[in-house]
């Protein structure tokens, strides 16, 4: 039964219109499957409104690579990334699970409807 | 995807789709009235009430995770702010200029505001396009000139090939317009500074002459 259910999540997944999610919002998945937490979704525009990109991307070193920070959960409690904030003194802090981790299962990482993502026609090679 | 994992997915679907459960067969039904007039209007172009759709109908959230009751809905927070073209439909340029938003600059002195660079540079752009501005102005309100300096550009006029392909495909200017800042179907924001006559002929000249 229960794979009977994780069999139509995925067929529908596969035939689901393509997502169109806000610009910008970064999936990060390079260890929640296969922890079996959702992958965490970053959304950028609701973070720019309140810090300017210079806070994250050289104060706290971010890199301009979705995934390409090597990002857990040890870091982030030691307050380091998403932990800087996420402490209960400059945002919520982390116990709230589900509001990170929010993506459907098996999203892979992503910059939402990138030009790379919109394309009609795939670029270059 | 690899060869092995393709397979193991179509016989997945191939499964599901036989009607493991009776559930399943109503979902497949559902699909198929849903199936499109193959001679609408528009087949490429995704429709304008797709845009910045509530969080739980947008693809990547999960609908069934606690997450989606309480994150905020992009479209309350847009409302407040100065309309743009492209990405988020939000103009942030003027947004930031106008006030709407305050973004910090430093975590640990709220008061601090950036140091911008007044500097613009033109690039001359090959072809019939306008030449495109750089400016330092709007950058320096979001960035800091190590975000950009040496990794991204080197600091020197003219001494960073470009091409449109290539931004489009995410290096140069590309790293951030066309994933957070504007994207590139915004043409004329970076393309903004009409060509000098003597260029513009020229290049009409070579194109009639073929
Ligand atoms: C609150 C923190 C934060 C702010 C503010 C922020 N970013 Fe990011 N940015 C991130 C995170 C997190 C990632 C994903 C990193 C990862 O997956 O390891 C990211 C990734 C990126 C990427 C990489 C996308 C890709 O192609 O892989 C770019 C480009 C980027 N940000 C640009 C910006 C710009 C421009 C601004 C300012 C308008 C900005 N960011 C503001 C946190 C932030
Ligand atoms: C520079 C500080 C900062 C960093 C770094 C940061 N956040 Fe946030 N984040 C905030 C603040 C402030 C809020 C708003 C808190 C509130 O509404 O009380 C927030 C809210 C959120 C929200 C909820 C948005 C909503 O709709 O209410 C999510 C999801 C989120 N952050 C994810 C992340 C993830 C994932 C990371 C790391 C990749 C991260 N954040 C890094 C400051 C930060
Ligand atoms: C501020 C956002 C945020 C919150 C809140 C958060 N996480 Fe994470 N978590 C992340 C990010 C970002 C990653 C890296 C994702 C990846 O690469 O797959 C991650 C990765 C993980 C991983 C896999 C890697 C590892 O370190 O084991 C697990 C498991 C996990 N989180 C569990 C949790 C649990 C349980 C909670 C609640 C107690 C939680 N997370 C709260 C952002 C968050
Ligand atoms: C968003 C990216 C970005 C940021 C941030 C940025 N620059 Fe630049 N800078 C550029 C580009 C693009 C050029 C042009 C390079 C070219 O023409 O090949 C440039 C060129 C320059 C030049 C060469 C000018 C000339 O006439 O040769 C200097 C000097 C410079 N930048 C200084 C700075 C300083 C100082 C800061 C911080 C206050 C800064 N930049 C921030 C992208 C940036
Ligand atoms: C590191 C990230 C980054 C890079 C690289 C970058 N930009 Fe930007 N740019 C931004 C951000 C952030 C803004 C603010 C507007 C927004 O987010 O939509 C901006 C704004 C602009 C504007 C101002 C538009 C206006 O309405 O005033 C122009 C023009 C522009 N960029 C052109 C360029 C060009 C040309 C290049 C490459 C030579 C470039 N940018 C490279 C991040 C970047
Ligand atoms: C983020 C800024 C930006 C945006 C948006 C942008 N361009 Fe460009 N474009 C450039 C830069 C930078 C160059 C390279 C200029 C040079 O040669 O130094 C360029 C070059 C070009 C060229 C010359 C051929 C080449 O590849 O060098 C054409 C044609 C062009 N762009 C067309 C377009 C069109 C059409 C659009 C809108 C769909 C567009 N551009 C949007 C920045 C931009």
């Amino acid at each position: 039964m229960l794979l009977a259910a994780a069999l139509t999540t995925l067929t529908l997944g596969a035939y689901a219109p393509p997502a169109n999610a806000e610009y910008g919002d970064i999936v990060i998945n390079n260890y929640s499957d296969e922890a079996g937490m959702r992958p965490p979704i970053f959304p950028h525009w609701f973070h720019r409104i309140r810090f300017r990109c210079k806070i994250c991307h050289s104060d706290l070193g971010f890199k301009f690579k979705a995934g390409g920070n090597d990002i857990n959960m040890a870091k982030i409690i030691n307050g380091e990334f998403c932990g800087a904030c996420h402490n209960g003194e400059i945002a919520w802090s982390i116990e709230n699970c589900e509001v990170c981790h929010s993506a459907k299962p098996g999203t892979p990482t992503q910059v939402h409807r990138s030009t790379l993502q919109t394309l009609i026609m795939p670029l270059g090679k | 995807m690899n060869k092995p994992s393709i397979t193991v997915f179509a016989a997945l679907i191939t499964l599901a789709f036989l009607g493991v459960t009776g559930s399943s067969h109503a979902q497949a039904a559902a699909l198929s009235t849903e199936k499109q007039d193959p001679n609408r209007f528009n087949r490429l172009l995704p429709p304008k009430d797709k845009r910045t759709p509530p969080v739980a109908e947008d693809g990547i959230h999960d609908p069934k995770g606690a997450g989606v009751k309480v994150l905020q809905e992009p479209r309350e927070a847009f409302g407040v702010l100065i309309k743009g073209k492209g990405g988020n439909y939000v103009d942030w340029v003027k947004s930031l200029d106008k006030k709407k938003i305050k973004p910090l600059y430093d975590l640990d002195d709220p008061e601090l505001v950036p140091m911008t660079v007044d500097m613009n540079i033109v690039r001359e752009v090959k072809g019939t396009m306008p030449d495109v501005v750089f400016p330092h102005e709007q950058h320096t309100q979001w960035l800091e000139c190590a975000n950009c300096h040496p990794a991204i550009f080197i600091p020197q006029k003219g001494a960073n090939p470009m091409s449109m392909v290539d931004i489009m495909l995410g290096n140069k200017c590309g790293v951030c317009h066309g994933t957070v800042a504007f994207p590139v179907t915004e043409c004329r924001r970076c393309h903004s500074k009409a060509k000098p006559m003597k260029a513009r002929q020229k290049v009409s000249a070579k194109s009639t002459r073929k």
